[in-house]
């Protein structure tokens, strides 16, 4: 296997909230290392501090402590425009399509906006519109149908390819979901996990991938980090972390994804078909 | 946008408000244009004049016309009007007092009690006991009821240039008439006149306009002051947010009617315009506008719209004006509302204290309190004066009121029906 470079790298990376008696530990010094082009599942429940790391990782709250690299260099987002340098590498998809979007703006100007920050704002306006038509047919929508209309109008599925569609206009180099099929339902969340799986094949993307799911995790990603109380407790390749896992608490995760049948193992079943 | 205001208006509440407000509003623009007369102009001689319609008694004596009209209840009423049931008790008690029997008089038969009056009045005579404000009405009474049951008419006469004397120039009988219409001078005073004989009604359609302007202003002020204190305290945090609620906290401790006082005091009778009363109120009354606007902001600042907006690399500008200003809006008009209202109350309380705005041509809501208190209208009865102004400043503060709820239960789902 041959040593893929480094994307996005995190050393004793820590978020504390609060002070005092009401101390708490977010984020407890993690560390990784995000190969270029993988999908890498964060997997933990509810409050383990999945989507802490995610912010400190878009730069949406400071650190409190470590060092975040961007392909080997330090980052540094102190002022607005290096943000926003940071931002055109890195984008997110968030877990609620409802509240993820501007309700007072239409579908156009969010298109237009990631447009913008690609540096096409001089474009002529045919190829701005080509170039959100590509998009829209990507998550299988038709633009015509969305232009003139708000994201409320859709419903929760159509919102979350929407989201993905952004981020086809943006081609950021790392995209990090954050349990973007935790609020549809289950015929959409595979028709989602398809468009992940094809922009990373099309783009050569890294994905971070955050879910609770540990079932889902297995399905998309090559590296999965298992999550407890701000600390990666087990991490390593899908195959090793799920099908031969060490810790009692990963265990304890696999025992609550719910299972079919009894006679359905997926220790057994080769779905992981790529 | 079209959605909302269809919803707005089909809130009964709002629409209420609405047309109170919209109707005080109309009278305000519509009334000074069909009465232009300028609102402090003093008309009258005296103060507190009632409501009613003033007839020119010297026009109506030369009005072109003269109709005879036999009315056959003219007499009655012109009895009436004098003689009231008060009056004939008053001359019952007085008779007994000077010595009639009780049983002869009958306070009814009108003719019997005026001849015995005419026989047993004497204005020179003491009667023990009684004081002297009733001597003195009973002399009014026996004044005003001289010739009352007379059959004659009046003989007008004016003095001779040359000579000086009098000479008759025409008569006026009883059953002599004039239209109201025909006479050259008449002048309705719906509300009477105030304490400075000045038209109660012009005078309050303007004070009401200036009020409303000075509500319009200082609201304004208040809610631009608060609203973009706590879009900064709420959205930027940290240290911006800490020197911001820092002075908003010492604000609210210290008690804005008293700095209100103090300011409007330190400014000096000079230079206390309406415009400046309107600046002083809004500069006392931001308070709770940034305190609210900051609470809701920050529990929007962590949406994921807003950073999906900071994603896609909008400057904080944007972000305030784009991302949360919208959201807030509604919220925003109602402070407005509650501004605006709470500051034409601000401006009357002022005023009544006598630190209203000073003013040879604006009257305000609070500065006609003031001056009704200062006459002591409400101790001498001149409801007039004061009952009015009451009214169009519990109607201001009411249809605003009702406006806010109205938008409340649009825009807050928990309150909807």
């Amino acid at each position: 296997m041959t040593e893929k470079k480094s994307c996005l790298k995190g050393v004793g990376l820590t978020k504390v909230f609060g002070l005092g008696r009401n101390k708490n530990m977010a984020v407890d010094h993690v560390d990784f290392d995000f190969a270029e082009g993988e999908i890498v599942s964060i997997v933990g429940e509810s409050g383990s501090g999945k989507t802490t790391l995610a912010k400190m990782l878009l730069g949406l709250i400071n650190t409190t402590e470590g060092e975040i690299y961007f392909k080997s260099k330090k980052r540094d987002i102190r002022s607005q425009k290096a943000k926003k340098e940071y931002w055109t590498n890195i984008q997110a998809i968030f877990q609620d399509p409802f509240s993820s979007y501007n309700i007072f703006n239409k579908i156009d100007a969010l298109f237009l906006d990631c447009i913008n920050m690609r540096g096409g704002k001089k474009l002529p306006y045919e190829k701005k519109l080509e170039m959100m038509t590509e998009a829209c047919s990507f998550v299988n929508l038709k633009f015509a149908e969305l232009t003139n209309k708000y994201p409320f109008e859709l419903s929760g599925g159509q919102m979350q390819r929407l989201m993905i569609a952004r981020i086809f206009l943006l081609k950021p180099q790392i995209l990090l979901a954050d349990e973007p099929t935790s609020m549809i339902d289950a015929c959409s969340r595979a028709t989602i996990l398809d468009m992940l799986l094809k922009l990373r094949n099309d783009t050569g993307m890294t994905i971070i991938f955050i879910t609770h799911d540990i079932g889902l995790a297995y399905f998309v990603s090559d590296k999965v980090f298992i999550m407890e109380h701000g600390k990666f407790v087990e991490s390593g390749t899908a195959d090793e972390v799920i099908l031969r896992p060490k810790e009692a608490y990963t265990k304890r995760l696999l025992n609550d994804v719910p299972k079919i049948h009894e006679e359905w193992d997926l220790s057994t079943v080769d779905i992981k078909a790529k | 946008m079209k959605h909302t205001l269809q919803q707005v208006f089909h809130s009964s509440k709002f629409v209420t408000g609405f047309c109170i407000f919209a109707a005080i509003l109309l009278t305000v623009i519509i009334y000074p244009i069909f009465v232009p007369n300028p609102p402090l102009e003093i008309i009258a001689q005296g103060s507190f004049f009632p409501p009613g319609t003033y007839v020119s008694t010297y026009d109506t004596v030369f009005s072109s016309k003269a109709y005879t009209l036999n009315l056959p209840d003219a007499a009655a009423k012109r009895i009436a009007a004098k003689l009231g049931d008060k009056e004939r008790q008053d001359i019952k008690d007085y008779l007994v007092l000077v010595g009639v029997p009780e049983a002869e008089i009958d306070t009814t038969n009108t003719i019997q009690l005026l001849s015995q009056w005419d026989k047993n009045y004497d204005p020179s005579k003491k009667i023990s006991g009684m004081i002297f404000s009733k001597v003195r009405y009973y002399e009014r009474l026996n004044k005003s009821l001289t010739g009352l049951l007379s059959e004659e008419g009046l003989i007008l006469a004016a003095p001779n240039i040359d000579t000086g004397a009098l000479e008759q120039i025409g008569t006026i009988n009883l059953a002599d008439y004039v239209n109201i219409k025909e006479v050259a001078s008449v002048r309705t005073l719906p509300l009477g006149t105030d304490n400075f004989g000045r038209d109660v009604l012009t005078e309050l359609v303007r004070a009401t306009s200036v009020s409303l302007k000075i509500g319009l202003i200082a609201g304004l002020i208040a809610t631009f002051i608060g609203l973009t204190l706590g879009l900064l305290g709420g959205y930027i945090g940290g240290t911006v947010d800490d020197v911001i609620m820092f002075i908003t906290n010492l604000f609210t401790v210290i008690p804005s009617f008293v700095l209100l006082i103090l300011i409007s005091y330190s400014v000096g009778q000079e230079h206390r315009g309406p415009v400046m009363v309107a600046t002083v109120i809004g500069f006392t009354s931001w308070v709770w506008t940034t305190r609210a606007v900051r609470s809701q902001v920050i529990s929007l600042r962590n949406r994921d719209h807003v950073n999906l907006s900071k994603l896609s690399g909008h400057s904080l500008f944007h972000i305030i004006t784009h991302d949360i200003l919208p959201y807030i809006a509604s919220y925003v008009v109602m402070a407005l509302i509650l501004q605006i209202s709470s500051a034409i109350l601000a401006e009357a309380s002022l005023s009544v204290l006598g630190l209203g705005p000073k003013t040879s041509i604006d009257p305000t809501l609070g500065l006609m309190m003031n001056w009704a208190m200062i006459y002591q209208a409400q101790i001498l009865g001149k409801w007039w004066a004061y009952f009015p102004v009451l009214i169009v400043i519990a109607l201001i503060t009411f249809s605003m009121n009702l406006m806010n709820t109205g938008l409340d239960q649009v825009f807050n789902p928990a309150l909807r029906d």
